[in-house]
């Protein structure tokens, strides 16, 4: 009996989310008194990586290499993923809620004939069954879920778990990979990307900003607020601004757009309606610079400047690449 | 085109949602419901596609309750041309809502079946992968842009930091994500004519969940915090906060 994690990469290179799936595996294959599984698929260069896998906690690692690997494979990643949980008689299987996570773990669960909770921020074992905590209806409320038939299919939500290390000797095992294995879904990486700074809902600090910050322009202030915070830190946006299309719906946060907890928070010119703190009300430490003393993003905010943006903006980045005296 | 898009009634995003009393759901008094956002993109971006193709069909499917008939209206009212009620319970996890809604798809003529990537009242974002795994369907999920051209799909779908092109052959399946059209108000005229469109009723019975909520809680309240001054001048103060008191920088 064995606990699954699935370890993602993305362009032959493990994400950070990988090791984060892997912390909550460890504890919960801890807590079964079962082993953890991590599962790799992806091009060969890989094997270098399985090392890295046993540190944070893999007693076995699977491996599925093959040139087709390089992009998502969406038939023959489920049909490998499913059949390690088979072989491996899982008691759980988790996967990182990431893009890929979120389109992979669905099609596993069907294949498993077994229930899935998505987004998980929780998971443990209580009177010998899994129970898992997501948020529903984004994030207005919050449900305990257990789990009815094995396996318990798990997506875990970007930093809901900070990744440690439980250093093992990993034993490195090769999944069977079928000669068809290109599938009928063909994915490849949209072109022209050049991807510098975490997603939104991955990032450790998140600079937003709303209708407040006048026009789109005035963003190169908030890249370099995140500039100077440092690589964690990414962009965000409210819905006003991406529907006037000054940012891309990738950034936006809210109840239809993604839904961030990351432990900081900025706000610029964002008033704060219900859908917006839908997406951002968990995290940590929330700061918002508002015009109007009386806009409700205050009432959820930790720290509160009334002011214009673009006069804070400036400012504040100054002060957070001055050295500490 | 012969396309079929499934559809879920929900609270609307406004809505204030909070545990009920009894601690395992969520209090829907006085709560307006309406046709899951995403599905809107959904429905749209169906009847553009039949619109462009000059032919073909677009039908709606829901499982739910009788209340889930006004989602379908609404839906017949854009300009579907009909709608099927599966009368039964979803399930609390996504796969026996999917097994419902593929056993209801095996039977009818389709080239491609359309969804919202999520629904934002359980928000799982599963049943449309699950749906193409259960039929044995290509599927590309969260797209924001999509090129049907005679039997070939191009979608674009969003992931961290950019997008991925998924390419198969019909028949298909997508889920729609917000960017992917502007979706379309009924008319006066769509919902005068949605009246008289074709409204089956299948008795699905209750979807099987293969979870159980335990308890339902509302999120941790969060304090308002302080203000800490007005304008530039509260800037050094404020990072003073962040270094010294919330320790996030
Ligand atoms: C179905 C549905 C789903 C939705 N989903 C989302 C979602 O996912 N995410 C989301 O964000 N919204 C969502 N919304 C929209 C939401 O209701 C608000 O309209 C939106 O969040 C407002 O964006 P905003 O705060 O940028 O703009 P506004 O509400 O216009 O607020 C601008 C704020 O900036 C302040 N301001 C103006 N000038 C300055 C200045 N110079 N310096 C500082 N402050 C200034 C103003 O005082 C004001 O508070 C949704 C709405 C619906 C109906
Ligand atoms: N009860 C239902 N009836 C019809 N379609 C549904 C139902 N539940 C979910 N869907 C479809 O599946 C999508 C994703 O839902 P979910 O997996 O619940 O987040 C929705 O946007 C709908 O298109």
């Amino acid at each position: 009996m064995s606990v699954l994690a699935f370890a993602e990469q993305r362009g032959g290179a493990l994400r950070s989310s990988a090791f984060e799936t892997l912390t909550a595996g460890r504890e919960l294959a801890d807590a079964l008194g079962v082993e953890l599984i991590a599962v790799l698929l992806g091009p060969a260069g890989l094997a270098a990586e399985t090392g890295k896998l046993g540190s944070y906690g893999a007693d076995r690692v699977l491996t599925g290499f093959s040139d087709a690997f390089a992009e998502y494979a969406p038939e023959s990643y489920t049909e490998l993923v499913a059949k390690a949980a088979q072989e491996a008689g899982a008691k759980a299987v988790l996967f990182a809620a990431s893009a890929q996570g979120k389109d992979l773990a669905p099609r596993a669960a069907a294949r498993l004939k077994a229930g899935l909770a998505s987004d998980v921020t929780e998971v443990r074992v209580a009177d010998g069954r899994v129970v898992a905590v997501r948020p529903a209806y984004a994030g207005k409320v919050f449900m305990r879920v257990g789990f009815i038939g094995e396996p318990a299919m798990l997506s875990v939500r970007p930093r809901a778990y900070k990744a440690v290390e439980a250093p093992r000797d990993a034993r490195v095992e090769e999944l069977a990979v079928g000669g068809d294995v290109a599938g009928r879904t063909k994915v490849r990486a949209a072109e022209g990307e050049a991807k510098e700074r975490p997603d939104v809902a991955e990032a450790e600090i998140v600079v937003s900003g709303g209708r407040g910050l006048g026009s789109p322009d005035n963003w190169k202030l908030l890249e370099e607020l995140a500039d100077a915070l440092g690589s964690g830190a990414g962009l965000g946006a409210s819905r006003a601004v991406v529907d006037a299309g000054w940012r891309p719906h990738g950034e936006q946060v809210g109840q239809t757009g993604k839904v961030v907890a990351p432990p900081l928070y900025f706000a610029f010119g964002i008033s704060g309606a219900i859908q917006h703190l839908a997406g951002m009300q968990t995290a940590g430490c929330i700061v918002a610079v508002n015009k109007d003393p009386e806009a409700p993003i205050f009432k959820i905010a930790d720290y509160g400047i009334v002011g214009d943006a673009l006069e804070v903006l400036p400012r504040l980045i100054e002060e957070i690449k001055r050295p500490r005296s | 085109m012969r396309i079929i898009v499934c559809v879920k009634r929900v609270p609307d995003s406004e809505s204030r949602i909070a545990k009920a009393k009894d601690g395992l759901s969520v209090d829907t008094q006085g709560v307006k419901f309406v046709l899951n956002p995403y599905d809107e993109y959904a429905v749209e971006e169906a009847l553009k596609l039949k619109e462009a193709a000059g032919d073909g069909s677009v039908s709606v499917i829901t499982l739910g309750g009788e209340e889930s008939k006004e989602t379908l209206r609404t839906a017949l009212a854009m300009g579907v041309d009909e709608a099927v009620l599966l009368k039964g319970q979803p399930s609390v996890d996504g796969l026996g809502t999917a097994e419902k809604l593929a056993e209801a798809i095996k039977g009818r003529e389709y080239d491609l079946v359309l969804f919202g990537k999520q629904a934002i009242d359980d928000d799982n974002l599963q049943v449309p992968a699950m749906v193409a795994e259960l039929l044995g369907l290509p599927c590309a999920t969260v797209v924001t842009e999509l090129q049907v051209d005679g039997g070939a799909v191009t979608a674009t779908r969003e992931v961290e930091g950019g997008h991925e092109i998924v390419e198969f052959e019909l028949p298909g399946l997508i889920a729609a994500q917000k960017g992917l059209n502007e979706p379309r108000y009924p008319s006066l005229k769509g919902i005068m004519q949605a009246k008289k469109k074709p409204l089956e009723e299948v008795d699905a019975g209750d979807a099987e969940s293969r979870l159980e909520v335990v308890e339902v809680m509302n999120p941790p309240v969060r304090a308002a915090g302080q203000i800490v001054g007005e304008g530039a001048d509260a800037v050094p103060e404020l990072v003073r906060k962040l270094r010294d008191e919330a320790k996030v920088i």
